[in-house]
């Protein structure tokens, strides 16, 4: 039995570190001046991923600003208000859908976005984005915010203080700590998200910093496209933006979970 | 609706107006949720008129001969699905077993967080190293041993290309691993001790314990995470499309290459127009029937295992 449970984590750390390791050491060798200030080239030296870098920032960014309101009020609704059977079908629904594939929510967006208004473009993007961020912040909003004991609740309402008010000045705040973590994680995860971009954000060559007009630049559809290039140049740079990527999806992740510490239980594995 | 009515009566605005606006925005996930089907549905009609139900079952995929079916990368998607929920079922439920039943609590923690890292990985990545590092690797060290041993099987004959339905099997086994081993953790977790202590003071070893007591206990729970986990497998897309070589046909070895529903979608849907594009769609709104069910079956069956006081299962 030691032995079995033993070699299970073997297996399943080896992947991890290998993964890891790879990345870092062909991704370091990537990095230059000309891979953080340079467009990509199709073949040579493979050139940079500089417009990518500042698109998925502009993108992620957008997505956050649609899906942190909307996943939040979810959550809170969930959490004060969802108690019967409407509750238990949004909570059900919003479950179900963390677990849905990615790319539908490119499929989706395309037919409602691009096909309507005018092409690919970064809010596209964003938009996909902000589907999948939506309900994984809704239920881990819900999940903190219901952590927050009811005797707080109590005192601010027996002072008199409206619901709404309660809610949002001082439930709010108490569970401040849990919700950011929820929203960190989900950026994080979605800030690597590639397959829901490429027929919305769809990816360009050059830079593009109006996320609502044309093709926007994304660092995973350039890993993406140089994964399928012939080139070493442009394979290289592929490694070079593989780890950063990776850098700024465990960066995003490292902090939320700093931001939560010490504060009971919840988002740890 | 009644207690709308009855706070406008206390004359308090405040509270109506906010209940109902965090209610607006909790509808907005049920409304994304059917917005999907329906946009997928009404851009499907094409598709749909033209191959009816034998869309599910034919195996033609021949684009420019306009005779389109969904059995090939149906076929692709469960084949990967299921080799990559066994191997990281065996993975998952074992560290679960470990964290849970024998692991020192600090040591419960690193791997703990190790295992949630491979989480936070993105697929592309997992994708660019599968190509470039796992499948030459694997072609080298790996194949081999298979191919002397076991040669004989149907699965494993004819020669290995890196870019094969074998490749992307096992880079998604890794990919899951996470989602396999949290879920059992917790249903193993949530075996109540008294199971443990009757066992013990029976005097059983701690493997007959584990194996006798509290796995069956877990059974349906270690069940759903599998389920779950099997989703997940089903519709991860970035790094199959880059593994699997894209290839919708009816692999009989697994060296072959193959194409899964999501892979077809990404890798064909740029360039596709008209008919195929709708196929294309109605591959993704099957694909979405297909995981929506998985996933409705497999929370449910956690959900009944794992109750409060935990507060239900986090993905």
């Amino acid at each position: 039995m030691l032995c079995l449970a033993y070699a299970c984590v073997v297996v399943a750390v080896v992947p991890l570190a290998a993964v890891l390791l790879y990345v870092i050491v062909k991704g370091a060798g990537a990095w230059d001046r000309e891979f953080f200030t340079g467009l990509p080239t199709l073949f040579g030296s493979g050139g940079g991923v500089a417009n990518g870098i500042v698109g998925t920032l502009i993108t992620v960014a957008l997505a956050s600003a649609i899906g942190i309101p909307f996943g939040v009020m979810a959550g809170i609704y969930l959490s004060e208000y969802g108690r019967g059977w409407l509750g238990a079908l949004i909570r059900f629904v919003a479950d179900t859908m963390t677990g849905i594939p990615s790319i539908v929510a490119g499929i989706f967006v395309y037919g409602l976005v691009v096909l309507n208004l005018g092409g690919y473009s970064g809010f596209a993007g964003a938009l996909s984005l902000a589907i999948l961020m939506i309900p994984v912040i809704a239920r881990s909003t819900e999940g903190v915010v219901r952590l927050v004991p009811d005797s707080i609740r109590e005192a601010s309402l027996a002072l008199g203080v409206p619901r709404w008010k309660t809610t949002l000045r001082v439930v709010v705040p108490a569970a401040l700590g849990g919700i950011l973590t929820g929203i960190l994680l989900s950026v994080a995860r979605v800030a690597g998200e590639t397959a829901p971009l490429l027929f919305t954000a769809f990816g360009s060559d050059y830079f593009n910093l109006d996320p609502f007009k044309g093709p926007m630049p994304e660092l995973p559809i350039q890993i993406y496209n140089a994964a399928r290039s012939a080139y070493p140049g442009v394979i290289q740079v592929g490694w070079g933006a593989a780890l950063l990527l990776v850098l700024m999806v465990l960066v995003a992740n490292l902090t939320a979970r700093v931001i939560f510490r010490g504060r009971g239980t919840g988002a740890g594995f | 609706m009644s207690s709308f009515a009855k706070k406008l009566r206390r004359g308090n605005a405040g509270d109506l107006v906010f209940e109902l606006l965090a209610l607006l925005f909790g509808l907005s996930v049920l409304a994304i949720t059917f917005g999907i089907v329906f946009e997928l549905w009404i851009n499907t009609a094409l598709s749909r008129e033209k191959f009816g139900f034998g869309f599910l079952w034919s195996r033609d995929f021949n684009v420019n001969g306009g005779r389109i079916g969904a059995l090939t990368v149906i076929y692709g998607t469960v084949v990967t699905a299921v080799i990559a929920i066994v191997l990281s079922g065996l993975v998952g439920v074992g560290i679960a077993a470990f964290l849970v039943e024998v692991a020192p609590r600090r040591l419960n923690r690193v791997v703990g967080f190790v295992v949630e890292l491979l989480a936070a990985i993105p697929s592309i990545v997992y994708g660019f190293w599968g190509i470039f590092a796992l499948a030459p690797w694997l072609g080298r060290y790996v194949v081999p041993i298979i191919k002397d041993l076991l040669a004989w099987l149907p699965i494993f004959s004819g020669p290995y290309v890196n870019a094969s339905v074998f490749t992307a099997s096992i880079v998604l086994a890794i990919m899951i691993l996470p989602t396999v081993a949290a879920i059992s953790r917790d249903v193993i977790e949530a075996v109540p001790d008294s199971q443990r202590e009757g066992m013990l003071a029976l005097g059983a070893t701690r493997w007959e314990m584990f194996s006798r007591a509290v796995l069956p206990y877990a059974k349906n729970g270690v069940l759903g995470a599998l389920i779950l986990g099997m989703g997940r497998a089903a519709g991860e897309t970035m790094a199959v499309t880059l593994i699997i070589g894209n290839n919708a046909q009816l692999f009989t070895s697994l060296f072959q290459q193959g194409a899964t529903m999501a892979s077809v979608i990404a890798n064909d849907f740029g360039e596709a127009q008209g008919l195929f594009l709708s196929a294309l769609l109605e591959i993704g709104l099957l694909l979405f029937a297909i995981t929506f069910f998985i996933n409705v079956g497999a929370r449910l069956l956690v959900w009944f295992f794992v109750r409060d006081p935990k507060g239900g299962v986090r993905v």
